[in-house]
């Protein structure tokens, strides 16, 4: 009796809080929209019986499906979060990778530090996080007054609100998980294969192109799934940073919910999306998996 | 909580403690046709068994040969898919493990790592009474048992290896439970620490009167602590019987191989002379003795099976190793396994009437064109025309640089000489390619003996020295 | 230490400067005397007092604690629940539906959660405020937590509880007495996770809320949308400032438990050896 409650409580919770929202935005992608409260048509009056549930079901269509194929902005918005993602996740490995590496080879005394250095900013908030950067990038922000004091530049740059402030953002709060599990396969890695790489008459460059990059693999995948599924859907980051600028369909689908009020569209955006995100996912889990059987 | 209150032992002299020699004994354990499949794989096949109260019962086997799914079935972690487990004439298949008068002692130990080894002895004490002084009188009582009072307050990560399995094991006895399960419970430690544990073991055993049963891969900690060993293979028992018998009487070519070192030569029966009683059973018996018939119920062969006669060296190792532990434990002929421990299971090669010096019947193994066959009385002359295995342990074959007077002489070659300080074990090629073990104690100084690499010698073994096996 | 390059050290200072520069400069404006924050004219600690006087902010403070408080213990019982579901449970009808439901929010984009949520609440006609918050944000912490929880489950000898049923207890007290002690670390971590995650939430707050609740990071973005103010650096500044205090001595603390843990075990060593 108990298995059973310790089953059924959280079961029941995650069907009535996760699934079936779940399948209410999968229903309300189907449907049309309409100027009532709910906006949007038909409803479902189960008291019609048999004949009103078919009569609902009948009247849903892909036509907002259809509709997202044909208006530019939300194809062009998804193929540039896309690309969004893998650009900022590309430059997180590129900038995260020699911190890892370096806290790997620090002395054992200091890497709890080190490790504390990088959880930290995680626990602080995101939201305070990306508006950090909004004081930093600005016109008058401090970089580009510390660059015209420099000389380097005569007229302040325009970074805030292009798509160059996103990856700053993205880069910048997605760090933590792009060093954390490239830390933790460069730290287990044994020491003394770089040295019989050595021995066997390897420079320490290419012992590195030979040995390590080549076993931290697994750490640079978990890593660079960790940045880019969450950066597709990313909604903070482009408004706060990416300016009117800048497309991604976090922001699409946010604007269109909260400032059109076509919660069909909105739906239909979401339905795509999490599609678009399976692939990923399913990849993720994978290497996961086979990470964890290489390791028994 | 009640108190342990063991039942005098009867003493060595005066009573043998044989209670499955007994028709009457009510086993404490019984199971009875127990199946259990996980899925497809079959771990427990139809499998009947008896243990008898105060034995310490070892189930022996390698990895994956389901004891240890035998042990979680007795415990209560695992219910079987067919067939009773019966505890004391009643069937426990349903009843959960905290329901159960049996405890066990987990191969990990499985202290609970959050309370000191106080508390963790009297965890199984508290969910069964309130009365606090009752319960610390039981645990101090354990803990001197298990000489730990110095470590009351420590926390299991405080204290050695040694300690811990002690704290495991006093934890496991202090419900004073009708039966105590081993899990493999010297596997952690350290050679010499679990010599000196096993003997600890048995005495704890016999100082409480629990009925033991011990699951282990390690066929040297069986013989040394159990008073019976089931050897087990594939879901299956291929023996039951007691450690002498085990090792002087193999039944099967499986349980020579795996305990000690054996040598097993191969070749065609032939029947030898006449005047030999018929057998009493028609051919050797191979399959568990579980699946036919529980051994005490097994009808015991009345006729007189042939004592092997030891050599030397067998009734050294037995003096030295086998009768410090279970000497006093029994009454036994010093040298010689008891014949009726030999009836207890079904003869694994009915023996011949005969039991002189140099037996008329038994058959003549031919191992190797041209070579002359060996003679083994103890072979059933039934057998005669099929292929048998001859399994002789090394301490029963003499080496010489003469042709010895023996019914059994094979010329060799010496290729190999392990000194192991008190024996030496002599590796010899025989002129077909076929390696004989010999084993010689080592009463001289080593630069006196005479025997050396590449020298051409006999080996010989009495014609009762090999048990006879078919495969 | 033979591989510590001066490479290493350059890309430590860079990276972490990178990391942590933001933050302080962020700090640093908040005791800027003027209202131009990019100005430096002074030192001044007005940006404080006058947050301490926002009757708007104090509001939106006290509701963010308590959707805090209230959904991250939820989420630690539903959480800690699955992950013993998951772990230990064996098979069971729909396991798999489960297990899928338990990551599916980890990797799902927030407006995606925060939407249908809304559209939940409005489907069933449930007013949207606290409660509805609490309601989202105890769903996808409670998953945060089962992760973490079930992490320490799987390393956790299982033959401890089997011990515990052997000697004598029911499934619950073996739980109770055995499982849920051990776990603890991991537990508590799980409900410091959910508690961060409630307090940090903006996307599916917004979603979620009503015009009765609102939290601090929806006063927080709606405030900074209109662009940077002394007033949120100042706000800022005390957030990073309790969670740098609450870290360090979260880590000051079980470093000392190890060490002592280390000390006690030395001296167990010492007088059994």
């Amino acid at each position: 009796m108990r298995r059973l409650i310790i089953v059924a409580v959280p079961y029941l919770w995650l069907l009535a809080l996760f699934l079936i929202p779940f399948l209410i935005v999968l229903k309300i992608s189907l449907s049309d929209i309409a100027l009532a409260r709910p906006p949007y048509m038909p409803q479902l009056d189960l008291s019609g019986g048999w004949q009103a549930i078919r009569d609902f079901v009948s009247q849903l269509d892909f036509e907002n499906f259809v509709f997202l194929t044909t208006d530019d902005l939300y194809w062009k918005a998804y193929l540039s979060s896309l690309r969004i993602a893998a650009v900022a996740t590309f430059i997180t490995l590129l900038v995260g990778y020699p911190i890892a590496y370096a806290m790997a080879r620090a002395t054992p005394e200091w890497r709890p530090t080190l490790l504390m250095l990088v959880i930290l900013p995680f626990w602080t908030s995101f939201l305070i996080r990306v508006y950090s950067w909004m004081g930093i990038l600005g016109n008058e922000g401090v970089l580009n007054q510390v660059l015209l004091w420099a000389g380097l530049i005569t007229e302040p740059l325009q970074i805030l609100n292009t798509t160059t402030a996103v990856y700053i953002g993205i880069v910048y709060t997605y760090l933590p998980f792009m060093i954390l599990p490239i830390y933790s396969t460069l730290e287990r890695m044994d020491e003394s294969l770089l040295e019989a790489a050595e021995d066997l008459g390897c420079s320490r460059l290419s012992a590195f192109w030979l040995v390590t990059f080549p076993l931290s693999r697994n750490g640079i995948v978990a890593g660079c799934f960790l940045v880019f599924i969450p950066a597709i859907g990313e909604f903070v980051i482009p408004s706060l940073l990416g300016g009117s600028q800048t497309l991604m369909i976090g922001k699409v689908l946010w604007e269109e919910f909260f400032n059109n009020r076509d919660w069909p569209v909105a739906s239909a955006v979401a339905v795509v999306l999490l599609l678009i995100l399976i692939i990923p996912i399913v990849l993720f889990q994978r290497t996961e998996e086979k990470a964890r059987e290489a390791e028994r | 909580m009640a108190q342990p209150s063991p039942k005098p032992k009867p003493s060595p002299e005066t009573a043998v403690f044989e209670p499955w020699n007994d028709p009457e004994a009510k086993p404490l354990i019984e199971f009875r046709n127990v199946t259990k499949r996980f899925g497809e794989f079959t771990a427990i096949d139809d499998l009947s068994l008896r243990i008898y109260e105060r034995e310490f019962f070892a189930l022996l086997g390698p990895s994956g040969c389901g004891k240890t799914t035998m042990m979680r079935m007795l415990a209560g972690f695992e219910a079987p898919t067919e067939g009773h487990i019966l505890l004391g004439g009643q069937a426990i298949d349903t009843v959960p493990p905290n329901k159960r008068a049996v405890n066990m002692m987990f191969q990990s130990y499985a202290l609970f790592p959050h309370l000191t080894v106080f508390d963790n002895i009297a965890f199984g004490l508290r969910r069964e009474s309130r009365d606090d002084e009752k319960i610390e009188a039981r645990v101090e009582e354990m803990l001197r048992l298990t000489r730990l009072s110095k470590f009351a307050s420590r926390k299991p990560h405080q204290i050695s290896g040694g300690q811990r399995q002690r704290v495991a094991l006093a934890r496991s006895l202090a419900k004073a439970p009708k039966l105590l399960l081993l899990d493999e419970p010297l596997g952690a430690l350290d050679k010499k620490l679990r010599e000196e544990t096993q003997f600890e073991l048995m005495d704890i055993q016999e100082k409480t009167g629990t009925t033991f049963v011990i699951v282990t891969h390690d066929q040297e900690e069986a013989m040394t602590v159990a008073s019976r060993v089931a050897v087990m293979d594939e879901g299956r028992i291929v023996q039951v019987a007691t450690p002498e018998v085990i090792y002087e009487a193999p039944n099967s070519v499986y349980v020579a191989d795996f305990i000690g070192d054996v040598n097993l030569i191969r070749g065609t029966a032939k029947a030898r002379g006449e005047g030999t009683a018929p057998a009493a059973n028609e051919a050797p018996q191979e399959e568990a003795p579980g699946t036919t018939a529980p051994p005490a119920s097994a009808p015991a062969p009345a006729t007189g099976r042939h004592d092997p006669q030891p050599n030397a060296m067998g009734r050294w190792l037995h003096d030295r190793l086998l009768s410090p532990v279970i000497g006093p434990r029994r009454d036994q002929p010093k040298a010689l396994p008891a014949p009726e421990a030999a009836a207890e299971l079904p003869p694994p090669a009915p023996a011949p009437e005969s039991a002189t010096d140099i037996p008329e019947g038994g058959i003549e193994i031919h191992w190797s064109e041209g070579a002359a066959p060996i003679v083994a009385s103890s072979g059933d002359p039934a057998l005669d025309g099929q292929q048998v295995v001859l399994s002789l342990r090394p301490e029963k074959v003499s080496i010489a640089k003469e042709k010895p007077q023996a019914h059994n002489a094979l010329p060799g070659r010496v290729i190999d000489i392990a000194y192991l300080g008190n024996i030496s074990t002599y590796h010899v090629e025989l002129p077909d390619g076929t390696m004989i073990k010999a084993q010689m104690a080592n009463t001289r100084r080593i630069a006196r003996r005479d025997i050396t690499w590449e020298d051409e010698v006999w080996v010989s073994f009495t014609a009762t020295a090999g048990v006879v096996l078919t495969e | 230490m033979r591989r510590f390059s001066w490479f290493n050290a350059t890309s430590l200072t860079l990276g972490f400067a990178f990391l942590y520069l933001p933050m302080i400069i962020l700090v640093i404006y908040s005791f800027n005397r003027s209202q131009l924050v990019t100005v430096w004219a002074g030192f001044s600690t007005r940006w404080y007092g006058e947050l301490l006087t926002n009757q708007e902010f104090l509001d939106a403070a006290w509701v963010t604690l308590k959707v805090a408080v209230f959904s991250s213990t939820l989420a630690t019982v539903l959480g800690t629940m699955a992950a013993y579901a998951i772990v230990r449970m064996g098979r069971f009808p729909g396991r798999t539906l489960f297990s899928g439901m338990i990551y599916a929010p980890l990797v799902m984009p927030e407006v995606i959660t925060g939407l249908s949520l809304l559209l939940l609440f409005i489907g069933i006609g449930l007013d949207r405020g606290v409660l509805t918050i609490v309601l989202a944000h105890t769903t996808f912490s409670m998953c945060y937590v089962s992760v973490v929880v079930s992490s320490r489950l799987a390393n956790f000898d299982r033959a401890l509880e089997e011990a515990a049923l052997d000697l004598g207890c029911s499934p619950f007290d073996a739980f109770r007495l055995v499982t849920l002690p051990i776990i603890a670390p991991a537990v508590i971590s799980g409900w410091l996770l959910a508690f961060t995650l409630s307090l940090d939430d903006l996307v599916i707050a917004s979603f979620t809320t009503g015009p009765s609740a609102t939290t601090l990071p929806i006063k927080i973005f709606s405030s900074i949308r209109l662009g940077v103010s002394p007033e949120i650096n100042a706000l800022s500044t005390v957030l990073i400032g309790i969670v740098t205090v609450g870290v360090i001595t979260a880590s000051l603390i079980s470093k000392r438990a190890a060490v002592q843990a280390e000390r006690e075990t030395r001296a167990g060593e010492r007088t059994t050896g």
